[in-house]
């Protein structure tokens, strides 16, 4: 194999580095110009509607199941743990204040880049591949507002929705399994639950992690499909890319959040 | 460059790199207005890249692409969306939209830039595959055709503007005979009856000659020749000729560049 010299190790560093910085700079011009540039077409409520279908409504099923599953998991975990200290009546706080503070956002988000992220980069992607995007363009409609801001306001809206329900099920789904199943007495569940969850520590600060989940999941999952190479060995690059950084950045940013909303700093 | 002028398009000092790598160095090409223009040169001369250039969706390092009058590399975002509306592109491979119908997909240029009611989009749509051939085929999905029926599609999609500029990317790559004929006989037909300005970049040297009024021969970063097509099948210059007769061996190696063969085969890897 051959060498390669200490020279040649920092040109390659700087190059990576110059090319990370060239594709973050793209991506925000690509974001800002999706967001904010002038739209060439009047329908843009309908693409938005046909979007959140296909986005949200499409996802709906694997975040219901994920987030019954979870809750009833939660549910047998804690009660098992608290069990131990007699305070198996504080299962529902516990599993309300996991779901509405970490898992509800977080799982939903990784969820989602899977099913939605993934599908969006492989849709844009296979269009970039077909040339359909540089026929739009050649028609006089921008891509970017006709393709690509559709998809981002869709995600944007779609997943704190449903986070929300993920989080709502999973309650559901560790009442089911604490009151019905395990014994726990139901006026004490929903009671601790009440007591200890607050709207605004709580409750709000899922939504606004949610809300940032899907800025980030939803604008690297797009931009994934509109940079890739338009070949077949490109969009399948570019789809594992969008599940791998979407996964990173969300697990990131949510010790980063976690750490401001609840760190006491 | 007025709207009278006779070119339509105009490449002037025109230099393109990828890269480190010059694909066009300083290029100038007229286009006449109201004619058949033919762009042809070896596969991976640059000639799609010529025609993005035409279509502004890649800019030059250096030069200007005039389009009615238009410097391109000048015009904003919303600009060039609104120029290239005065412009048809026919695509290799068609681009039609998957998600729609035959039927939508030539009605999408007259939703998106018109507000013309439903029985006129109607009427027009059907005009125009009437035009093609293919307005038998309107309830089909884009997976539902053949190659040259998706290119048909693609041609009714892309007149239906009646736009002032036709250009067309490699429009007989892997047709049959007959989807040949069709498409030959089509290109020229639609230039003369509505009077615009066809571009066809392509390197089937007998279908584009044979409807083409001027041609131009690209190759190594360079336009190596202009002329009418049996101007430049007398021409004296060995690349054009070797271009135009289609002979392995001559200026244009075959080959691309690399070591001595024996001393590669021996060796080995």
């Amino acid at each position: 194999m051959r060498k390669t010299s200490v020279l040649e190790r920092v040109r390659l560093f700087g190059r990576a580095g110059i090319d990370l910085l060239g594709t973050l700079g793209r991506s925000v011009i690509f974001l800002l110009r999706a967001l904010f540039g002038r739209s060439s077409t009047g329908n843009g409520f309908q693409l938005l509607v046909k979007q959140l279908y296909s986005v949200g409504v499409m996802s709906l099923a694997i975040i219901v199941v994920s987030g019954v599953f979870i809750g009833m998991v939660l549910s047998l975990q804690g009660f098992s743990i608290l069990a131990q200290y007699g305070s198996e009546q504080a299962v529902g706080q516990m599993v309300a204040l996991t779901l509405l503070r970490e898992l509800g956002p977080v799982v939903t988000a990784l969820l989602f880049a899977g099913r939605a992220g993934s599908a969006l980069t492989a849709e844009i992607g296979n269009m970039k591949s077909t040339e359909q995007l540089s026929s739009l363009a050649m028609i006089g409609v921008d891509p970017l507002k006709y393709i690509v801001a559709p998809r981002l306001w869709a995600g944007f809206i779609s997943m704190p929705l449903l986070a929300m329900i993920f989080s709502v099920v999973g309650i559901w789904g560790g009442s089911m399994v604490a009151i019905d199943w395990l014994g726990v007495y139901e006026g004490s569940f929903w009671a601790n639950m009440q007591n200890s969850v607050s709207f605004r520590e709580d409750v709000l600060n899922g939504v606004i992690k949610s809300i940032v989940f899907a800025f980030v999941v939803t604008w690297i999952a797009v931009f994934q499909g509109y940079d890739c190479e338009p070949t077949s060995e490109g969009i399948s690059r570019a789809t594992t890319k969008t599940v791998v950084y979407a996964s990173l950045a969300v697990l990131g940013l949510d010790f980063i959040l976690t750490a401001l909303m609840f760190g006491d700093f | 460059m007025s709207a009278e002028s006779p070119y339509a398009v105009e490449l002037k000092g025109v230099s393109f790199k990828r890269g480190e790598r010059d694909i066009f160095k300083n290029v100038d090409i007229h286009i006449p207005r109201g004619k058949v223009t033919g762009i042809m040169g070896p596969s991976g001369c640059g000639k799609t890249t010529l025609l993005r250039l035409i279509a502004a969706e890649l800019m030059p390092s250096q030069g200007e692409v005039r389009v009615n009058g238009l410097n391109l590399p000048s015009l904003s975002r919303g600009e060039l969306f609104d120029m290239r509306k005065q412009m048809g592109v026919l695509f290799q491979s068609g681009a039609l939209f998957t998600d729609l119908d035959v039927f939508e997909n030539v009605a999408f240029p007259l939703r998106v830039h018109t507000q013309l009611p439903e029985e006129m989009i109607r009427d027009i749509v059907l005009m125009k595959l009437q035009a093609v051939g293919l307005r038998g085929a309107v309830e089909l999905m884009p997976d539902e055709l053949s190659g040259g029926m998706k290119r048909r599609v693609a041609l009714a999609r892309a007149i239906v503007l009646d736009p002032q500029i036709l250009i067309y990317d490699e429009p007989f790559v892997g047709q049959d005979p007959i989807a040949m004929g069709v498409l030959v006989r089509l290109i020229r037909l639609l230039n003369d009856a509505l009077g615009i300005t066809s571009i066809v970049v392509s390197h089937d040297l007998a279908e584009t000659a044979s409807i083409a009024d001027y041609l131009y021969v690209v190759g190594d970063t360079q336009v190596l020749g202009q002329g009418t097509p049996a101007e430049l099948m007398d021409s004296d210059n060995p690349r054009i000729r070797q271009f135009m007769q289609g002979t392995p061996d001559g200026p244009v190696p075959f080959h691309f560049p690399a070591d001595n063969y024996r001393d590669d085969l021996l060796r080995g890897r």
